[in-house]
């Protein structure tokens, strides 16, 4: 049974600086890294002979709009079957430079969760064979789960935020 | 291919060799891909999504899926509701198994609230759930059969889903989108003639499933149809993220109820049935056995049912029951707050998993301490394995593709959320 302290240290040994904000939510072992090493750190991880952290179960992006310079974070899910062990990879982009490698060479279901990225919040994952829109139609010109966009009408007096909250 | 086969066609038929056509040049033999919708709107599919198929005569050479028909923003659409109204978006996902999905659902918002469930509620939340694994199976395995062309199984079997769509009713009053249970536990206890229906079941159904194994598990037309037909190796399963029934088809023994159990799955017995070759024949068998093992599973739990509450000692979070708050200052307050969205959430990210009907139906949740969730984003099996599916029938027919899609239980509200 791994601990997330001793597979915490394994990364940062074998990262050191690029790796940080360590952090276990829930007993989940979250860290973050930059984008240059995140293809390498998720196949290191897959091909470490006691870890085999070998299958993604999900990427994601997250916009926080009000914190600058970490507009988006793409957060990529792993499950190592053998160990049964989960962790949480995020990595942290600009809003004016929104690049990441892909990891369809380490994992091929990354292909449709990486587009659904892509059309849901623009994230541009560089190398995808194929970055097209999934689940929103090709003309749309616009990435709808940025925080920019309100569900309800803004004409709409009766559900102004100020009263019902978000 | 196609116009050399026709050539000699006519040659056959005349006897003589026809001259070529010489009035508009003369006819070039190229071998042509015919290209073939399949979808978004037949019958096969089985939901909304389209296939665009290239075909060689009758044999498949690649495939391109669209999907997104029925996209309804359910996450954009989570960013703007209090926790308990996304129950109701939760059901119309796998809507062949709602149950499970609402259950994961409070089962995330408990884990990032804190809130220990009473056994009772946990034992009540499994048995919901297999029955629902239980409706879900039925339901794939039955169109299965009819795709193949035994159109007896399906309706045979469909009295059963009718039967459980009757507790389904007696325990949440709704029948196809559930909204069942609540944050916190259960809604209301098993009433005496929910748990009479779950006994009836227990005792009729491995009878009507037996039949049902008995008209498909050796047929010979069946077989043909399905074994070693869209086959996938544990290796490409796990690379492109397969989970559930037809993972466990390709011989990986991955269930989220073993790897992390939830809502007390620890205390039942069962077994978790692996195929070999991951074809369509296998991921058949492994919905079939999977069926008796919630009915296992089921049986352990009405069995032992604890006694004790039915929902959490949380009043804060958990709606208290109407006649209280006609009468209580508390409950009224509570009844309130809970209603208006005004729970005191953490701030905090979760993720939490289930066995979904399909594989692992995951919830990542991250709350700012407000009233919704700043971002929730579900995992959806269907979504994740179905991008398999045009390597899976490549080089195969068309009326394999048709039973490679069904024995994949591919959900379109699942599949685009």
């Amino acid at each position: 049974m791994l601990t997330n302290e001793e597979v915490a240290q394994t990364i940062i040994n074998q990262f050191g600086e690029t790796v940080s904000d360590f952090d276990d939510p829930y007993d989940l072992l979250t860290f973050s890294t930059d984008r240059d090493h995140i293809v390498s750190v998720i196949s290191y991880l897959k091909e470490h002979p006691v870890y085999k952290v070998g299958f993604l179960t999900d990427i994601t992006a997250v916009h926080y709009p009000d914190s600058t310079g970490k507009e988006f974070c793409v957060v990529y899910h792993l499950h190592s079957l053998t160990n049964n062990f989960r962790l949480r990879i995020k990595v942290y982009l600009q809003a004016d430079d929104v690049h990441v490698p892909t990891v369809i060479p380490l994992f091929a279901g990354a292909n449709w969760m990486e587009r659904e990225t892509f059309d849901l919040f623009g994230i541009i994952f560089d190398g995808h064979p194929d970055l097209r829109r999934i689940l929103n139609m090709e003309e749309m010109d616009y990435h709808p789960m940025l925080k920019q966009f309100p569900l309800e009408d803004d004409t709409r007096k009766d559900k102004i935020d100020a009263l019902f909250g978000r | 291919m196609i116009s050399e086969d026709l050539n000699i066609a006519k040659k056959n038929a005349t006897g003589s060799e026809l001259p070529a056509r010489n009035d508009n040049g003369p006819v070039q033999y190229v071998n042509e891909l015919t290209t073939l919708n399949l979808g978004p709107t037949h019958p096969a599919t089985h939901g909304i999504f389209q296939n665009i198929l290239q075909m060689d005569g009758e044999k498949i050479v690649s495939g391109e899926q669209t999907i997104g028909y029925i996209h309804r923003a359910f996450e954009k659409i989570a960013e703007r509701r209090p926790f308990y109204q996304i129950t109701t978006l939760t059901d119309r996902m796998n809507y062949c198994s709602s149950p499970i999905n609402n259950m994961g659902w409070h089962m995330t918002v408990e884990k990032l609230l804190g809130v220990d469930i009473p056994k009772r509620a946990q034992y009540i939340r499994v048995i919901m759930m297999e029955l629902a694994r239980l409706s879900d199976h039925l339901i794939c395995n039955g169109i299965l059969g009819v795709d193949t062309g035994a159109f007896t199984g399906f309706l045979y079997i469909y009295q059963e889903r009718e039967n459980i769509y009757d507790i389904y009713e007696e325990v949440c009053g709704a029948r196809l989108t559930t909204n069942m249970g609540r944050i916190g536990g259960m809604e209301r206890d098993l009433s005496p003639t929910a748990i009479r229906k779950i006994k009836e079941l227990l005792v009729r159904f491995p009878k009507v499933l037996t039949e049902f194994e008995n008209l498909f598990n050796r047929n010979r037309i069946f077989m043909d149809r399905v074994v070693n037909v869209g086959g996938i190796t544990a290796e490409r399963a796990l690379s492109y993220g397969f989970t559930g029934p037809n993972l466990r088809a390709a011989g990986v023994d991955y269930d989220v109820r073993v790897m992390n159990p939830y809502s007390s799955y620890q205390d039942f017995e069962f077994d978790i049935p692996v195929g070999q070759s991951g074809d369509t024949y296998d991921r058949f068998m492994v919905r079939n056995e999977e069926m008796r093992q919630s009915l296992r599973i089921i049986q352990q739990a009405i069995d032992n049912l604890p006694e004790g509450p039915h929902y959490a000692d949380a009043p804060q979070y958990y709606l208290p029951p109407k006649q209280e708050v006609y009468k209580n200052m508390e409950a009224l307050i509570y009844h309130f707050k809970i209603v208006m969205g005004e729970i005191d959430a953490p701030v905090g990210e979760v993720y939490h998993a289930v066995e979904g009907g399909n594989g692992e139906l995951g919830f990542y949740l991250i709350s700012d301490g407000g009233r919704t969730p700043y971002r929730l984003h579900f995992r959806r099996p269907c979504f994740i394995y179905y991008q398999a599916y045009p390597e899976m029938c490549k080089g195969l027919t068309l009326s394999d593709a048709i039973v490679i899609m069904s024995s994949m239980n591919v959900i379109a509200g699942e599949l685009d959320a």
